[in-house]
């Protein structure tokens, strides 16, 4: 009896009455379909952000190689003050245990160190850089840990660093302000007033999260030490593992003989951190994932009060049309018939505002994308859970209304007014 | 040949309160093809009972109702539906027509139900209006027309899925003499077509159209006669 093409027929001719409705009724149904879309909005807003965010923070990890891990005494990424004060009590990781460590260290292929800190007023001649540049202590081996190679001269050398020479690469950005029409390399810059010879400079790496990742100065980590340490200065060691199958083996070597030059006893944790771009991503996706368990409550919550106003909408839309679910009772439509028709227009109501809420949520994820200069991520999934979403809440909320219309009886409704 | 129509002992009782009321009480009733039946009686005599029980909008709470062999005491309401679509056409004395879709549409709306082909419909349906003389209104919308043009739009309706019989409830009620006259005519010449025509009304001069009138009084069949030879 109700055949495929009768089941077309019925929505073909639901959906015209569901325009014609809508049509009729321009602002109860945008009101209607704000709520929809305000929850779609949400959901596919923060994850597109998310997505973009979380790829950014993937690209911008890869600053280490694969088989790279660091060593450190504060954890990569802190979320609030959670856990600060255990932290702050751990010994700083000193020159000394570095150079014993990379002694002693058999499995990884390269070990070096980083500490950073910030300069202002870096001079050359008559010219001044005001704003703070990052000014980085390092090895041979540093430049390869960002990811980042000579474009011109010379890198650092274990003999720069035994030396403790005053010598310093340049990332572009030092480079464009200091050196706009000369040569830089062999020229003497002043940082906090003391003279370093450029040997050379490094390859433009562009922005991540929103800010230049050329804006460095790097000298040698004895140099740095010497004259711009404090008390919280504390080093960064960077251990290559020869391939990601000796990965763990060496990130267990590198424990084990970290622990041993701390002497951390045995039985305790360890009184620094491993950080990873697996762990980073993981620590990331940690945060993330608080995010989106947030924004989903409210977008469950939002879709709810939604789904109850396409309820209230629908209940009026069928007691407007009781003459009319009357008439078209009495020339032969079925209680199927008239179930469909309300349902098709509840489903295209809510459907209709979550595709708008999926353009917007978009467009309004890749303003972050924007904001943090990262290639914007458009998440499809979520987007067709969302539709789906408003299909249940179509259906689940229209059901009621649309049951009602199609109970009604045809005398009392043609005789209605 | 077996007849069209055929109500046996039909009652139908509503509960008001504690009082019931026998809107019918006990009407039979044999309609056979091409009559032109007026049912008349006073208000509240039970005559929109019989029409809407006729209609298969009602169905009886005792007797037996036979349309074209299909026991229609028996049915649920999609049978009712069904029996609707493709069997009675219903023109209403407030017309009731969808106020926002054309002329056209409106007489399409049978078809849409009955599951007929979209280009089918259109065919049928304008072919429907032009019978009634409205071929150059098809686009026009019911605020668009005037009172005899809306009523034939409403028989175009009532034509268009080849009904057995065509219900006519107060038809010309709402319309001018000079309206309400060309549509008796229409109805008059669907009759002379061999269409079933069952009027009602409470207009001595329109009953006056038919063939053979039926008495409703308190729920029963007061007096049925032929009043003209075919």
């Amino acid at each position: 009896m109700f055949g495929l093409s009768r089941t077309k027929n019925g929505i073909m001719e639901s959906f015209r009455m569901t325009i014609d409705a809508i049509r009729q009724n321009k602002l109860r149904s945008i009101l209607t379909l704000l709520g929809i879309s305000i929850g779609v909005f949400s959901v596919i807003g923060v994850m597109t952000a998310i997505r973009t965010l979380e790829s950014s923070v993937e690209s911008g990890l890869n600053v280490f190689g694969t088989n790279t891990f660091v060593i450190q005494k504060w954890p990569g990424i802190r979320v609030g003050n959670h856990g600060d004060e255990k932290y702050r009590n751990r010994k700083n990781i000193d020159y000394p245990q570095y150079e014993e460590f990379k002694r002693r260290a058999r499995m990884p292929i390269m070990v070096s160190v980083s500490e950073g800190t910030s300069a202002r007023n870096v001079k050359y001649r008559d010219k001044t850089v005001k704003r703070s540049i990052e000014l980085i202590g390092g090895d041979e081996g540093t430049i390869r840990t960002y990811n980042t190679y000579i474009a011109d001269g010379r890198n650092v050398t274990t003999d720069d660093v035994h030396s403790v020479r005053n010598v310093c690469l340049l990332g572009m950005d030092v480079v464009d302000r200091l050196f706009p029409f000369e040569d830089p390399i062999g020229k003497t810059i002043q940082i906090r007033g003391l003279d370093y010879n450029v040997i050379g400079i490094t390859e433009r790496k562009g922005e991540a999260f929103g800010g230049s990742q050329d804006n460095y100065i790097a000298i040698p980590i004895t140099n740095f030490l010497q004259h711009f340490k404090n008390r919280w200065t504390t080093l960064s060691i960077s251990v290559e593992a020869p391939s990601a199958e000796e990965y763990d083996k060496t990130m267990d070597e590198a424990i084990g003989l970290l622990r041993a030059i701390r002497k951390v006893p045995p039985g305790k944790e360890n009184d620094f951190e491993i950080e990873s771009n697996a762990e980073m991503i993981e620590r990331f996706s940690g945060f993330t994932s608080g995010i989106k368990l947030f924004a989903l409550s409210i977008s469950v919550i939002a879709l709810l009060v939604a789904g109850i106003g396409i309820m209230n909408i629908m209940l009026v839309s069928v007691t407007d049309r009781i003459k009319e679910i009357g008439i078209r009772k009495a020339i032969g439509a079925t209680r199927t018939d008239i179930l469909t028709q309300f349902l098709t227009e509840a489903i295209f109501l809510s459907e209709f505002g979550g595709i708008v809420g999926v353009i917007l949520g978009i467009a309004g994820g890749n303003i972050v994308a924007v904001i943090f200069k990262v290639p914007a991520v458009i998440p499809f999934d979520w987007a067709l859970y969302g539709l789906i979403v408003c299909s249940i809440i179509g259906i689940g909320f229209g059901i009621y209304p649309a049951w009602r219309a199609s109970n009604l009886d045809p005398i009392e409704s043609l005789r209605y007014e | 040949m077996s007849s069209l129509i055929s109500l046996q002992n039909i009652k139908r009782h509503y509960e008001v309160g504690d009082e019931i009321v026998r809107a019918l009480d006990g009407v039979d009733l044999t309609i056979n093809h091409n009559e032109y039946i007026s049912i008349m009686g006073p208000s509240g005599s039970g005559k929109s009972t019989l029409m809407n029980m006729i209609g298969c909008l009602d169905t009886p709470s005792s007797g037996k109702y036979e349309f074209e062999g299909e026991l229609v005491h028996d049915m649920d309401d999609n049978q009712l539906a069904s029996i609707r679509n493709r069997k009675i056409g219903f023109v209403f004395q407030t017309f009731n027509l969808l106020p926002k879709a054309t002329a056209l549409h409106n007489v399409e709306v049978p078809l849409i139900y009955s599951n007929i082909p979209k280009n089918q419909r259109i065919d049928k349906a304008s072919k429907s209006l032009t019978e009634v003389g409205l071929h150059d209104r098809m686009y026009h919308r019911p605020n668009e027309l005037s009172g005899g043009q809306r009523q034939r739009v409403a028989i175009a309706r009532a034509l268009v899925n080849d009904p057995s019989i065509i219900l006519a409830d107060e038809p010309t009620g709402n319309l001018d003499s000079k309206s309400g006259a060309e549509i008796m005519n229409i109805l008059d010449s669907l009759y002379s077509r061999g269409n079933t025509i069952i009027l009602v009304t409470h207009e001595e001069y329109i009953a006056n159209h038919a063939h053979r009138i039926i008495n409703i009084f308190d729920g029963k069949i007061k007096d049925d006669k032929i009043v003209k030879k075919k």
